[in-house]
């Protein structure tokens, strides 16, 4: 019962004004991103498992579609598939968070991370930027797929990097949209239900497997608004060796990275409703 | 009765003030017009039957959820309108187990230690004189899904006081516990107070709990705080030999009125008992 430990101090951490705001802020968003790195370091079979459905697309989905003609404007069909299974990958992987959030809410663990004092929107950066962790990790696989398959995939440095932003914003988007459905719907049945009708369109309705212009005008118009096809654009720019964009990195990038300030917003504001 | 009576009277603004405070699921009153105050360095007890507003109350008081209506001060602050200055004055032990199953012991403690922005200098020592304190420096490196309910338990008062709260909130934290544990968590939280001046705020369903630990109880029934006082007061204010079984059993027994003896009183718990 005897203790090493000064007497009373709550004079120091009761006055955060002491502590510089934005290191204060970094360090809550840390908090959250790096529990959620060593629960996959104590138990990584879950990147593996999530392995498993790029290489199904890639190797039974993209070996028969590459005998269809014309769908590829003339490239070869495996190479324009496999940016697209990349950024599915990043899309399955970040969805699981919505449902994540709900089952740390009925755990309790919710709970603690929201008497915190940490600002919401922390909580939910911390979050995505775990999921970034998951969705790089998820790209070395989908990279050594797609060099396996003969896939002429560009190790450029600036591409590798370019790539890594992409994935990192992207899943952090998805991730987002994710705990911001799991906010609406609290539970895991209807969180099941309704991950699954989102996941699908969000999938297909983008330039993922087939081209946009293949696409009949209402899906067009839909495609365009997806975020995933700004992403798969991205993609298909820097992971192959003289990939091409359609709207222009910059854009790419503008349009991520907006679509994910917005939803960060709005799920800060809707976190606490998990508990509430 | 070991803990002191210097706690009693009431004397300056209460560290916990609720004026009128309720909450309302759709049709049911979880809680109904609480007025409450709770001294510095006080242990307060609530008890009160399942949905009796228990559970409720805290998570208002730890702004998890905003009230319906009324108005309540933690630490000085307003629940609603300061939720985060109130965050950084209190700890919270939820009813669920809230510990990270999937993590270790000591990563659960580094995560609250970052969340309540301790000083990166001090965070090894808190987390290390937590886990002395709680006895848990050998399990610190195992994952807390081996853990047995008491240590988990253990481990969510370590994770609660690691920022050295003004108050602690604990929502039947010894349920489950064996008699040792539970023994083990009353010596805990009277450290505390003893050490840190923390002021608790605990529930329990054991009568011998809140008679032991506590300084004062408020008894809940159906939302609405019905009695308040030391246990000697209610217990004094029921007949001779009373026990707190008895005070529990008037206070929430319908059908007992004021001119029934206590021992018949005793007769109607054990059939409400029955019947919950
Ligand atoms: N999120 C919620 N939605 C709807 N009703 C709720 C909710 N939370 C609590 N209630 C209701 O409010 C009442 C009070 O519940 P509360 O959990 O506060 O009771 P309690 O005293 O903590 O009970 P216990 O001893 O079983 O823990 C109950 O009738 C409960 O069903
Ligand atoms: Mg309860």
């Amino acid at each position: 019962m005897t203790s090493d430990r000064p007497a009373p101090a709550h004079a120091p951490i009761h006055e955060p004004a002491i502590v510089a705001p934005i290191a204060g802020y970094i360090t809550q968003v840390y908090a959250v991103a790096d529990a959620e790195i060593q629960k996959l370091r104590h138990d990584p079979s879950e990147l593996l498992t999530r392995a498993l459905q790029p290489a199904i697309w890639l190797l039974l989905f993209g070996q028969v579609m590459a005998q269809v003609r014309g769908i590829a404007d003339g490239g070869r069909y495996l190479d324009f598939l496999a940016p697209g299974i990349l950024a599915q990958s990043v899309l399955f992987a970040a969805i699981f968070y919505g449902i994540a959030a709900i089952w740390e809410r009925d755990l309790g663990v919710l709970h603690r991370y929201m008497v915190s004092p940490a600002p919401r929107s922390a909580l939910v950066l911390g979050k995505a930027g775990s999921s970034g962790v998951r969705g790089l990790s998820q790209a070395v696989i989908v990279y050594g797929l797609a060099v396996l398959m003969g896939i002429d995939v560009s190790f450029a440095p600036a591409h590798i990097a370019g790539v890594a932003l992409f994935i990192a914003i992207g899943s952090a988007l998805f991730s987002t949209f994710s705990l911001i459905i799991a906010c609406i719907v609290k539970t895991r049945e209807r969180f099941m239900g309704i991950g699954q009708v989102l996941t699908m369109p969000i999938f297909f309705a983008s330039n993922a497997i087939y081209p946009i212009e293949l696409m009949p005008g209402w899906l067009k118009a839909i495609s365009s608004a997806n975020p995933l096809t700004y992403e798969v654009d991205g993609l298909r720019t820097l992971m192959l060796t003289g990939g091409t964009t359609k709207y222009g990195l910059g854009f790419d990038y503008a349009v991520l990275i907006a679509v994910t300030a917005g939803l960060v917003a709005i799920a800060a504001r809707m976190y606490p409703r998990l508990t509430g | 009765m070991a803990v002191s009576d210097t706690c009693r009277e009431p004397k300056g603004p209460g560290i916990i003030e609720t004026r009128a405070l309720t909450r309302q699921f759709g049709e049911i009153l979880a809680v109904d017009g609480v007025s409450l105050e709770v001294q510095p360095h006080e242990i307060f007890g609530l008890i009160g039957p399942n949905g009796a507003g228990k559970s409720t109350l805290i998570k208002m008081l730890t702004t998890l959820l905003p009230p319906s209506s009324g108005a309540a001060r933690v630490a000085g602050y307003d629940v609603e309108r300061q939720p985060a200055k109130v965050r950084t004055h209190i700890g919270y032990v939820p009813q669920l187990l809230s510990a990270d199953g999937a993590l270790t012991a000591y990563e659960n403690l580094l995560v609250s230690a970052r969340l309540y922005l301790v000083p990166r200098s001090e965070r090894e020592a808190r987390i290390a004189s937590a886990l002395k304190l709680m006895g848990l420096e050998d399990a610190a490196s195992r994952l807390v899904d081996g853990f047995s309910g008491g240590m988990i338990r253990r481990l969510e008062i370590a994770q609660s006081m690691i920022h050295e709260p003004e108050i602690l909130f604990m929502d039947e934290p010894t349920v489950g516990l064996d008699p040792v544990a539970r023994h083990a968590v009353w010596g805990h939280v009277r450290r505390l107070r003893e050490r840190l001046g923390t002021t608790i705020l605990i529930t329990t369903h054991l009568m011998d709990e809140a008679d032991e630990l506590c300084d004062r109880i408020g008894v809940l029934h159906a939302g609405r705080l019905e009695e308040v006082g030391s246990p000697a007061e209610l217990k004094g204010r029921m007949g001779p030999d009373a026990t707190l079984e008895d005070v529990f059993a008037h206070v929430t027994g319908t059908e007992i009125t004021s001119g029934g003896s206590y021992r018949d009183v005793r007769q109607t718990r054990a059939s409400a008992r029955a019947h919950s």
